[in-house]
């Protein structure tokens, strides 16, 4: 059971606290004390910010002058609807989610299938490499990325150079901050989020190492081809692990933060592309201090991110397949 | 005679399909290799611009390795030399005298400097310079000082391994109250630990600020990143319980006869089967307190002696943008660490990960 699956293991119970013999309810008292600094933790940074971030919502509330806070309903909902940066923040957030989502998963998938390969010699070796940049430090490799990157240097555009594209210099391709081609920063950030892949390929790799060998030998006596067997065998055999990476990294996407923050110190250029809702909600709330509107976008973000899960969960039980169904 | 004649064919058979097998394995293993190279492509780019001279990554038509411009010296003066096309064709390596704008510029050959000034008609500012490998390892205790990476990584530590033990203990405790006892609103509470992990934490990230810097006036200081670690978090949370109900009860139950409290038998039996889970669950907390870069960002802002390296190392970029080398030179000394605790511990390291997300 992963963490993602586990959702739908938690069954109903029934408990009668009077019926329990003292030794039962010694067994309760110790399981509540065992869980304690978890539950402690949770009342205080968790269910009470909660609750005080919906009602700061309602209110007109700023860090710097909070005597001065003043109920004013739903008006920060009002300003929300009618905020343009919220629209360009939640689109920017959408489309780059839509571009890097497919990249990131897919070449975790398919390193994977690589690193499984019975033909691949010194496995543990290139399992152990292909790792490696996902252990550097996100500010290292995105700064590392911002240098590759650069226009006039930069062995990217070197790399395109020798085709015969005349990219580098000046007046050559800007990946971070090109204003005639804004879209292309999306790419180079899903280029970044490349590094970052080395979990989700792990978990890729496992279940594939557990996908029992004989099924894929009586495909082979039915003549079925290696995409064939990819496609009816291998993928439907990962598609928990291939679940639990697509929620992981939904909800990472709609977090997005770092890379554009350290890249423009959140100013949206290239033409408000990186004008992540991230980079929106801490402006307002963190910087400008503006605890009521920020907590009111802060909101908004997460019936956003409830909704997508609550309909990802919906749609597992159509591609998602749990071998031997253990729920029972 | 038909037997020799079928064996003899069976061992070719098997020669041939050996033979496939082992053009298989090279042509797999090469393409691995050619995607490895290209995925880590950025970090040669990086240990090779982070050995450059400032003049070199400023040049478009400097060489691709470390390099810098080839110099000359004759009678106490120092020259750069040009490549400088002659009429027959050939490429003369001169060193540049006199630059003018307009007319002929002065050259010396340093084969021959007795032969004094050569007059070349053209614009200098098309030559190229000669350049000569030259490798600038001062752009490390460079890049190291300008950093304070001393006082950063004693922060980072400081940070990572305070909040490491607080978060694997709090964490390990909670793990084994949910892995072996029975107490009322059990799944509702695991449930609850669940959702923490995909709740975005936005929605608790003001309050939690307004409380902090407003009312017990923790702002520029660690307490706000320490303090919450001793509460434990779901993702470790789950990650050591799943690991515990792997243990047989067996010995918990002969230790309860023996008249072992909980506590007791949870320290004593418990944690020592354990070793391999903690250990992971402290290295994801250790390398999380390493890169983490919002925490501090919003806690520690003003602050500059308190920074980790995360931080300190944004703020580079912004401050010395014109020098990429060392830039990356930094963001390099920042890797090694982490990297090495992975090469030392990946077995540990990779059977945490699988554990969280594996069905199992």
């Amino acid at each position: 059971m992963d963490m993602v699956s586990a959702f739908s293991e938690v069954r109903k119970e029934r408990f009668s606290w009077r019926n329990w013999s003292p030794a039962r309810r010694r067994e309760a008292l110790w399981g509540l004390g065992f869980i304690s600094p978890w539950l402690i933790g949770f009342l205080i940074f968790y269910l009470a910010p909660m609750i005080a971030s919906l009602v700061f919502s309602t209110m007109n509330f700023e860090l710097t002058k909070p005597d001065g806070a003043t109920f004013i309903g739903l008006q920060n909902w009002q300003r929300l609807l009618n905020d343009d940066t919220m629209w360009l923040a939640m689109s920017v957030t959408f489309v780059f989610a839509i571009i890097s989502l497919p990249i990131g998963m897919i070449s975790a998938f398919l390193l994977a299938v690589l690193l499984n390969s019975a033909n691949l010699m010194g496995r543990s070796l290139f399992r152990t490499l292909y790792y490696a940049p996902t252990m550097v430090p996100l500010i290292a490799s995105t700064l590392i990325w911002a240098q590759v990157l650069n226009p006039s240097d930069g062995w990217i555009n070197r790399f395109i150079e020798i085709f015969g594209f005349d990219v580098r210099g000046v007046d050559g391709l800007r990946w971070l901050n090109d204003p005639a081609h804004p879209n292309l920063v999306f790419i180079a950030y899903s280029f970044i989020g490349l590094w970052t892949i080395g979990n989700a390929m792990l978990i890729n790799l496992s279940a594939l190492q557990g996908v029992p060998s004989e099924l894929y030998d009586a495909a082979r006596v039915d003549g079925a081809s290696w995409l064939n067997r990819l496609w009816s065998i291998t993928i439907p055999m990962v598609s928990p692990v291939i679940f639990y990476n697509l929620v992981l990294s939904v909800i990472g996407l709609l977090q997005y933060f770092i890379v554009p923050w350290v890249l423009t110190g959140g100013s949206g250029d290239p033409e408000g592309r990186t004008m992540f809702y991230m980079i929106h909600f801490f402006k307002q709330g963190f910087i400008f201090n503006k605890l009521g509107y920020g907590a009111t976008l802060a909101w908004l973000m997460f019936a956003v991110a409830l909704v997508i899960t609550v309909m990802l969960f919906g749609s597992a039980r159509y591609w998602v397949h749990y071998a031997g169904d253990s729920r029972s | 005679m038909t037997a020799i004649t079928k064996s003899k064919s069976n061992a070719d058979v098997y020669q041939l399909r050996r033979r496939q097998e082992t053009i298989t394995a090279l042509m797999v293993t090469s393409v691995a290799i050619i995607i490895l190279l290209i995925y880590l492509m950025p970090m040669g780019y990086a240990l090779v611009t982070s050995l450059k001279s400032k003049a070199q990554t400023s040049e478009v038509n400097a060489p691709i390795l470390p390099s810098t411009p080839r110099q000359f010296e004759y009678d106490g003066e120092t020259y750069d030399i040009m490549l400088v096309p002659q009429e027959d064709g050939t490429i003369a390596e001169w060193g540049l005298v006199q630059a003018r704008r307009r007319g002929a510029s002065d050259f010396i050959d340093p084969e021959n400097p007795e032969a004094g000034i050569i007059q070349w008609e053209g614009n200098w500012r098309t030559l190229e310079k000669a350049w000569e490998p030259n490798v600038q390892w001062d752009n490390y205790p460079d890049a190291w000082n300008f950093i304070r990476f001393g006082r950063l990584l004693m922060n980072t530590l400081g940070y990572a391994l305070v909040t490491m033990v607080g978060m694997v203990s709090a964490s390990a405790l909670t793990a084994y109250g949910f892995a072996r006892f029975r107490f009322p609103g059990k799944n509702i509470l695991f449930l609850m630990v669940l959702s923490t992990m995909i709740l975005p934490p936005q929605v608790t990230d003001l309050p939690k600020y307004a409380f902090f810097v407003n009312v017990l006036d923790w702002g520029g200081t660690w307490w706000p990143l320490i303090v919450p670690a001793f509460f434990g978090h779901a993702y470790h949370v789950f990650l050591l319980r799943q690991f515990f109900l792997t243990i047989p009860r067996e010995m918990e139950e002969a230790a309860s006869i023996d008249g072992a409290g909980p506590m007791t038998t949870f320290i004593r039996v418990i944690l020592p089967q354990a070793v391999p889970a903690l250990t992971a669950s402290a290295l994801f907390h250790f390398f999380y307190a390493w890169n983490d870069y919002f925490g501090p960002l919003i806690y520690l802002a003003g602050n500059r002696d308190a920074q980790p390296i995360s931080i300190g190392l944004a703020e580079f970029n912004g401050l010395y943008s014109s020098e990429p080398q060392l830039i990356l030179a930094a963001a390099i000394i920042t890797m090694i660490l982490p990297l090495a605790i992975f090469f030392m511990a990946q077995r540990i390291f990779v059977q945490g990960i699988v554990i969280t997300g594996v069905d199992k």
